[in-house]
């Protein structure tokens, strides 16, 4: 009693370029994060297709013929790998964002996301189907 | 403590001790205890305390998940000291202060960042005044109850805020139990102070620096969900700005 308390609390740093490697949840955190990388290069990609067909037929058959380079070829399907996971991760935490409450009851988690899922593939056959691939 | 009865064993602890007065950073101390498989950790250091090491500073009070004190990272993941129990541990258990929050003295962190922030977003019905004492209870149907109810299960403990990597990088974030409280109450029909709460939470130090982790959630001794209440405000607010901006003639 009567001894002077002095505060003086200690402040821990959180290490900015290395956090994540301190659990698994925040590595598959980062996992989602890094793959929509890919999924913007795919759409620069996209644009400079554009680009190429609005510059002329040659300079659309030399974008094409690039395409089809081994290396281009790896990057697609990498892509795709990536656009897919990110996609599942996404649609998997849907029911956090939208809650569809019935009365006293909330929805299952699977309808909501399921929902998701199904106007996906929906909206794939359509644009594959309008892109006349069937 | 009878050493022979069944399921009775040492604990090996590691304890993160820090003397403001005397430390220049904190240090790991070890202890062997001698345990109850059926305890918890917050048994543990109770006896640590009582018979071994009375220095020692941590907070509890209730012992059964309801008061929210005894918040610590037991193991590197944020847990409360009574719900963790010694069976789940067979090795040597690593015992820290919340992350993320500055040390005052070994396990106890300084909480006023938290409870500073849990004032600014007004986590109290603020009511219409039309409904007077004399009319008696104000009525709430069970589907009006469930849409907040989840979110009314929060002890503060502040579990969430040690998980939550935004909060540990970037300190202004008004974080995830506070803003799960303020959707709490923006979600009851009793309650008109969701423009004021926005004031708050519909900002960048609000729901906007939240890269939904979900770290909250996974470790939520109560089940709150916070991940799903700051992606809901975020949908609704989104709703907001479309409504103010390009339907400006639809009242909110």
């Amino acid at each position: 009693m009567g001894e002077k308390m002095s505060r003086r609390p200690y402040v821990r740093e959180v290490p900015p370029t290395s956090w994540y490697f301190r659990m698994p949840r925040y590595m598959r955190y980062m996992a989602r994060e890094v793959t929509s990388i890919f999924i913007g290069i795919y759409t620069a990609l996209l644009l400079c297709g554009l680009a190429n067909l609005s510059a002329g037929p040659e300079k659309w058959d030399s974008f094409i013929k690039s395409l089809q380079a081994p290396s281009s070829v790896i990057f697609h399907w990498l892509a795709l790998a990536f656009a897919l996971y990110n996609s599942f991760t996404w649609f998997n935490v849907a029911p956090k964002a939208l809650p569809l409450q019935f009365g006293e009851e909330l929805a299952p988690d699977s309808v909501v996301a399921g929902g998701h899922y199904v106007i996906w593939v929906l909206l794939s056959i359509f644009i594959l189907f309008w892109a006349g691939v069937f | 403590m009878t050493e022979n009865r069944m399921g009775a064993r040492q604990v090996e602890l590691e304890v993160l001790r820090y003397n403001p007065e005397t430390d220049q950073e904190p240090k790991f101390q070890r202890y062997s205890v001698p345990c109850i498989n059926e305890w918890c950790v917050l048994d543990a250091l109770n006896y640590l305390k009582d018979n071994l090491d009375p220095t020692l500073a941590y907070r509890w009070s209730c012992h059964m998940q309801v008061c929210g004190s005894c918040g610590m990272m037991i193991n590197g993941e944020p847990k409360l000291a009574c719900k963790a129990m010694l069976r789940d541990y067979p090795g040597t258990i690593r015992i820290e202060p919340l992350a993320h929050f500055p040390i005052e003295r070994d396990l106890v962190s300084v909480a006023d960042d938290f409870i500073a922030k849990l004032k600014r977003v007004k986590p109290y019905i603020i009511s219409d005044g039309k409904h007077t004492i004399e009319q008696g209870e104000y009525k709430q149907t069970p589907a009006q109850l469930k849409r907040y109810r989840q979110f009314a299960m929060c002890i503060n403990c502040m579990l969430c805020y040690a998980a939550c990597p935004e909060y540990g990088l970037q300190p202004k974030f008004i974080g995830p139990a506070a803003i799960s409280l303020a959707h709490r109450y923006n979600l009851d029909s009793r309650d008109v102070g969701r423009d004021e709460r926005q004031e708050e939470i519909a900002t960048n130090e609000g729901v906007w620096e939240c890269t939904f982790v979900g770290a909250c959630s996974d470790v939520c001794p109560k089940h709150v969900d916070p991940a799903a209440a700051l992606q809901q405000v975020k949908v609704a607010s989104t709703v907001d700005w479309y409504l103010e901006h390009f339907m400006s003639w639809v009242k909110k």
